[in-house]
């Protein structure tokens, strides 16, 4: 492996390493913000104490986990610019109006309405501190918004044109960036995915009190809120996430076909609900890509295309140029070996710009600039030397997916049983098995959280913009051991703030009521 | 006019008081400070240097140097 690769490499990990770090964070604050605030409405229309230490004690909670996550995520912007700096100035208009309005409202919002909403109590009207408790909630999800909408533009790059002068993608169409279906069902389905997480924590939180006979009776009101959140939650979790795999089918399918260990697809395709892949298989060969499987007939097709008839291409279908349209049929598209052509041809289309641009020859630059744009769709593939390159890792990304699906069903369940015993059957609170379940389950829903992302950033290597631009392309001229030292830096002072920070948390659940 | 001279003073009043009487702790405190110190005084500074900002003066030196890399990195094997 050359030096360019380990740099690669070892910028991806860190990468990866703080990205999985900040979201322990905040899909807990996205879904304990809205928590709280049904729990404070029942304080601000009953007036009841027992609402209001129940509000107190989340919000506590809340608390700790926004000041444990604040700034985490500002090192991904950090890595932006030191470790991905070609791609950094490539996106920088798209990327940096999303970013920006996300700076300012995460600035503005939530730095004022989390201040009236801890420091408020008595110093602003009950109506004004709810107020203020929602509007939280509202600033983080819109600070989730505009994030996401960056992440799903890598994803699916619309709404810009290249300017080989400025070398950036120049943001023509900002509502096409804003509102594209990736960014619209991304955005939902973390959302939604943060009320799954945060229903599951306060239930195990209340399991964990309830077994501690600490706050009983607050415990219990607190499953009930958490309950009918989780399944809300869930419910949305399931829409927004059968959305956006009907994006991946449209936009990625390399991604799906790598989810779902498909390399050669059919029409009525089974979807896999439990396998064992064949960790020797490659596209290349005519292996079985299983050693085991449990597969549900017409699944895949279905959801892909809501079509159980409907053509799902696998690995060696897009390679070959073997695609499907809207409607779910077969289509002959651009193979990869033609992409990679053409990707080459507008890099050669760059070139005679840059000659240009340096002889000021206008009409060169014109000329080159057309010819850039006419392959420019297939950029990235420009980078690659064969098809093989494209593939993304096959395993990463099946098992990511079928952990975040296996534990999603896992949680469906969960919730379910839990909010109908909260009413039903509340002697089951009481037995240690489910208390241990409740806790448990709090390890699985922040799993199958970090496993969708895995499946996301994975499945679509080996580009950091889709089509446009590999990860090869994208990383700065910087020496491995510099990567290297800060990666070991950076996991080892975080791994113990987060230690430092967990204690915190767990006393704070233990501490006895006032 | 004397309420709206003292508005700063009351938004930082309102601020101090409310750390004063925070009941998490000051251990909290001390990891969310140790957090911010390291990420934007040791990270930032002397990990994270934002390479084309320091590198090049112009957006013109820098869209170069981006297009000089991208042209070198489709000539060379992964």
């Amino acid at each position: 492996m050359n030096d360019l690769m380990t740099v690669v490499d070892w910028s991806r990990g860190l990468f990866a390493l703080t990205a999985m770090y900040h979201w322990l964070f905040v899909p807990l604050t996205l879904g304990l913000s809205v928590i709280v605030g049904i729990m404070e409405t029942i304080y601000y229309r009953t007036k009841s104490q027992e609402w209001l230490k129940a509000t107190k004690f989340w919000m506590t909670l809340f608390g700790i986990n926004f000041a444990m996550g604040v700034a985490t995520g500002i090192i991904l912007e950090f890595e932006f610019g030191t470790n991905w700096s070609n791609y950094s100035w490539f996106v920088g208009d798209i990327f940096g109006a999303p970013l920006a309005i996300e700076g300012l409202l995460a600035f503005f919002m939530e730095a004022t309405f989390i201040a009236i909403m801890f420091f408020g109590w008595n110093k602003v009207s009950a109506g004004f501190h709810l107020a203020s408790t929602w509007l939280t909630t509202i600033g983080a999800s819109i600070s989730a918004l505009w994030i996401l909408v960056a992440n799903a533009w890598m994803q699916y790059p619309v709404g810009m044109e290249f300017d080989p002068a400025q070398m950036r993608n120049v943001m023509d169409n900002f509502w096409a960036v804003a509102f594209s279906p990736v960014a619209v069902h991304k955005f939902l389905h973390a959302v939604f995915d943060g009320w799954v997480l945060a229903a599951v924590f306060v239930m195990g939180v209340s399991a964990y009190l309830i077994m501690r006979g600490k706050r009983r009776e607050m415990a219990m009101r607190s499953v009930k809120v958490a309950g009918w959140t989780g399944a809300a939650g869930m419910l949305l979790t399931l829409w927004s996430g059968d959305s956006s795999a009907v994006d991946v089918a449209r936009v990625q399918p390399m991604k799906l076909a790598a989810m779902e260990g498909l390399y050669d697809g059919s029409c009525g395709e089974e979807i896999v609900a439990f396998g064992i892949l064949d960790p020797s298989k490659t596209h290349k060969d005519d292996k079985d890509p299983f050693i085991m499987k449990i597969a549900i007939p017409y699944g895949l097709s279905i959801l892909a295309n809501h079509d159980m008839d409907s053509y799902v291409p696998g690995i060696n279908d897009l390679i070959a140029g073997r695609s499907m349209n809207a409607e779910g049929d077969t289509i002959d598209t651009v193979s990869y070996a033609e992409r990679i052509a053409m990707g080459k041809k507008s890099h050669e289309a760059l070139r005679q710009f840059d000659r240009a641009l340096a002889e000021g020859d206008t009409a060169g630059m014109e000329a080159a600039r057309a010819g850039i744009k006419e392959n420019y769709p297939y950029f990235g593939y420009g980078y690659l030397e064969s098809a093989d390159e494209a593939v993304p890792p096959v395993g990463i990304t099946f098992y990511s997916f079928h952990i975040m699906v296996l534990a999603g069903g896992y949680l469906t369940l969960f919730i379910a049983i839990a909010l109908w015993s909260a009413y039903k059957r509340r002697r089951l609170w009481e037995a240690r098995w489910w208390q241990w379940v409740a806790m448990l389950s709090v390890a699985v829903v922040w799993i199958c959280s970090e496993a969708g992302w895995v499946t996301a950033e994975v499945g679509r290597q080996p580009w950091i913009i889709q089509d446009l631009m590999p990860a090869r392309a994208a990383i700065s001229a910087i020496p491995s051991g510099s990567v290297i030292i800060t990666f070991v830096l950076f996991a080892a002072v975080f791994t113990a703030l987060l230690a430092a920070e967990a204690v915190i948390m767990v006393k704070q659940i233990n501490k006895e009521e006032e | 006019m004397n309420r709206r001279r003292n508005i700063p003073a009351r938004i930082a009043g309102f601020y101090i008081d409310g750390f004063r009487s925070m009941t998490v702790g000051k251990k909290l405190w001390a990891i969310i400070i140790i957090k911010l110190i390291f990420i934007f005084l040791v990270m930032k500074l002397f990990f994270f240097p934002d390479i084309l900002q320091r590198d090049y003066s112009t957006d013109d030196e820098r869209a170069g140097a981006v297009r000089e890399a991208l042209i070198d990195r489709s000539r060379q094997q992964p």
